[in-house]
């Protein structure tokens, strides 16, 4: 269920590209937040080759299951594997890219 | 929701014994805290309250597991014999398992859970639910480093579901110092309930403890508890209280002549110990009771906790007891298992299991001795207590045998029991000039006019005689042969005295035939005597007449006729 769930959303991406899913629970200031430190963060490290889907938990909330989400928001790295997972607005760039293996601590 | 009421509504839990300490059952609409440690049994106490409320009460539920997969839930769940699969087909029980992995989180910023909040809201709203149990939680908070925000969001997410007017059981483990390890206890002050499971001899007992109830009377005690085939149960020590009616109907004890020592049998539902050194006769005193039971036709059951039934039938029927025919008339059972196959818990609860079903009136229980080396004597004690409260409201007439050795240290562990006990006999190896024998005496007999005197014990072919004193010239008690000698001395020198009479009334009927013959022959002599000297005088008489006659002729003869005129 969780994979027709993901080949719904997926495009299938470019060999090589990141695949990261933000998952959000309305347009709430952490939401907004998270979504613009993400946008920041990909256009700095991984320019060209991203994905981000934006997932509002608050229209489908049974997407909650599939990643097994908890916390809001929570950045979901599908590709390249394996899954990371990084919760908060983000706000805290380094904390970030280690989450997501752009940089080592 | 309702306008506010005086009363706190209570949402039962269905657990056996819980709802009674907490009179009713887990404060409704609000949620309580469940703590205990790892393996105390608060999965399965809120997985109870969930599917009790779903089976009794018609409440949907939710069961959040932070730990457990479904999965393995389901199969421990379905151990117990509940159909989880089934109740989730129905919408009537909705299982969530929010599965955390801190390895897989880096935190980075602020952030809430809305996703619980959310996944949550959507099965509850699925069901309808009523109830909701949040099982582990110390999970979700070992899984985020941020503490600030956890608490916050804990916080507000039991807001939330108190606003949804649903019940809920939070379970967490236990801190070192605090009731949980995350210090819940400050959010979660309506209720809150520990768990514990102590081992004691190498024997695990579970217990639980109600630490807070706000706007409610609760037991405070420490409560036992046993997870069986049966789930969760509580057997509150205080439930029972002493509150129970009492029969003034007497039963037979089957000895007549043990009735005889207690003015007519033991009451009705009363308690009766038994204590005795080995082989005095204890197993065949309850023996007389069981078929005494069986043939007014009251069902039995026999608790053997050293002998198996096969064995329990045996050794009675040499004291011509057939127990063997009530076990088949279905008037006896017997529940054999040793002390130390399980703690006492489960002990009693498969006691109390087994009086529900079978119903008996009648129960037997030898020995409790028999606990006390897999345990040590309080808990041994609490148990009984409650074994003894459970049979008296029951009305069930109960009988206790307790093995003592000749030290104090053992016959102390029956007189802590004694108290509790209306009845008790004691039986005692009697030695005297070098040989055994067994003494009954009525300790006492609560409310019963009783005999003070010890009797002697017999195991005869046709069960237990009681043979009335024998006390010897000093006062001093006489029993078995030493009793026999006394007897047949005291015969024996009864059966001299009679011959001794006999022979002096011989010899006195002797001397008075010599008397007799005696006075016979001096009768004789006198008689003779007697005849003698009459015929003596009747002779003389003769011979003076005749002479006076010859004289009178003489005379005549000489005077002639004028003479003659004369003498006319």
């Amino acid at each position: 269920m969780n994979d027709n769930d993901s080949n719904e959303i997926q495009h299938s991406p470019p060999p090589g590209d990141w695949v990261l899913r933000l998952y959000i629970a309305g347009q709430t200031p952490k939401s907004l937040a998270a979504m613009s430190n993400l946008h920041r963060i990909c256009d700095e490290h991984l320019a060209g080759k991203f994905q981000i889907e934006v997932i509002d938990l608050l229209e489908r909330p049974q997407l909650a299951e599939g990643d097994q989400i908890i916390a809001i928001p929570t950045l979901v790295r599908k590709l390249p594997e394996p899954i990371r997972k990084v919760i908060g607005d983000l706000s805290n760039i380094e904390k970030t890219l280690v989450g997501l293996e752009l940089k080592s601590l | 929701m309702n306008a506010p009421s005086p009363v706190l509504d209570k949402c039962p839990t269905g657990i056996a014994g819980f709802d009674d300490l907490c009179l009713g059952g887990v404060p409704r609409g609000r949620a309580t805290l469940l703590a205990g440690q790892a393996g105390a049994g608060k999965t399965l106490f809120a997985m109870s309250f969930v599917l009790n409320g779903i089976e009794r009460c018609g409440e949907p539920g939710v069961f959040v597991s932070f730990e457990e997969n479904p999965g393995e839930l389901a199969v421990n769940m379905a151990s117990l014999g509940f159909d989880l699969e089934r109740l989730q087909k129905e919408k009537r029980l909705h299982l969530l398992h929010l599965h955390l992995d801190p390895h897989e989180l880096i935190e980075a910023g602020e952030f809430d859970l809305d996703g619980v909040f959310l996944r949550l809201g959507a099965a509850i709203d699925a069901i309808g639910a009523r109830r909701i149990a949040l099982d582990a939680v110390e999970n979700l908070f070992s899984s985020f480093s941020d503490l600030r925000i956890l608490r916050g969001e804990f916080h507000r997410l039991l807001n939330w579901i108190k606003d949804k007017g649903i019940t809920a059981i939070v379970t967490t483990e236990r801190g070192r110092d605090s009731i949980t390890r995350h210090g819940l206890e400050k959010y979660l002050a309506d209720c809150v309930v520990t768990l514990d499971n102590r081992v004691d001899a190498q024997i695990a007992t579970r217990r639980l403890r109600i630490v807070k109830y706000r706007g409610s009377a609760h037991a405070s005690d420490e409560c036992p508890f046993i997870l069986d085939r049966n789930g969760f149960s509580v057997m509150p020590i205080t439930s029972a209280g002493l509150a129970y009616p009492v029969s003034t109907e007497r039963v037979s004890t089957g000895i007549p002549s043990l009735d005889a020592m207690l003015v007519g049998g033991i009451f009705c539902g009363s308690s009766v110990l038994v204590t005795g050194t080995a082989g005095t006769g204890k197993s065949s005193i309850a023996a007389h009771l069981v078929d005494a039971a069986c043939r007014r036709g009251e069902r039995c059951l026999y608790v053997a906790l050293e002998e198996s039934p096969d064995q329990v039938e045996r050794n009675m029927s040499s004291i011509g007891f057939d127990l063997a025919q009530w076990r088949r008339a279905g008037l006896l059972r017997f529940h054999a298992s040793r002390p130390t196959s399980s703690g006492l818990e489960t002990h009693l609860a498969t006691v109390f299991a087994l009086v529900d079903e079978f119903q008996p009136k009648f129960v037997v229980v030898d020995p409790i001795s028999a606990f006390s080396t897999a345990s040590n004597d309080e808990p041994v004690k609490l148990m009984l207590i409650r074994m003894v409260d459970r049979f008296k409201s029951r009305g069930i007439t109960s009988l206790f045998n307790a093995l003592t050795s000749g030290n104090t240290m053992a016959e102390s562990t029956a007189i802590g029991v004694s108290s509790l006990m209306d009845v008790w006999f004691l039986l005692r190896n009697l030695e005297l000039a070098g040989e055994r024998t067994r003494g009954l005496y009525v300790c006492k007999a609560r409310g019963m006019a009783h005999s003070n005197q010890i009797r002697e014990f017999l195991l005869t072919d046709e069960g237990v005689r009681l043979v009335d004193v024998v006390l010897d010239d000093n006062g001093q008690l006489l029993t078995g042969s030493a009793r026999q000698m006394y007897k047949s001395q005291k015969e024996g020198d009864a059966a001299m005295r009679r011959a001794a009479a006999g022979r002096r009334r011989a010899a006195l009927d002797n001397r008075r035939q010599v008397v007799e013959a005696k006075i016979a022959a001096m009768r004789a002599e006198f008689d003779e005597e007697l005849r003698v000297l009459e015929a003596e005088l009747s002779q003389e008489d003769a011979d003076q007449d005749a002479a006076e006659r010859a004289a009178a002729a003489m005379a005549s003869r000489r005077s002639g006729g004028s003479r003659r005129d004369e003498d006319q």
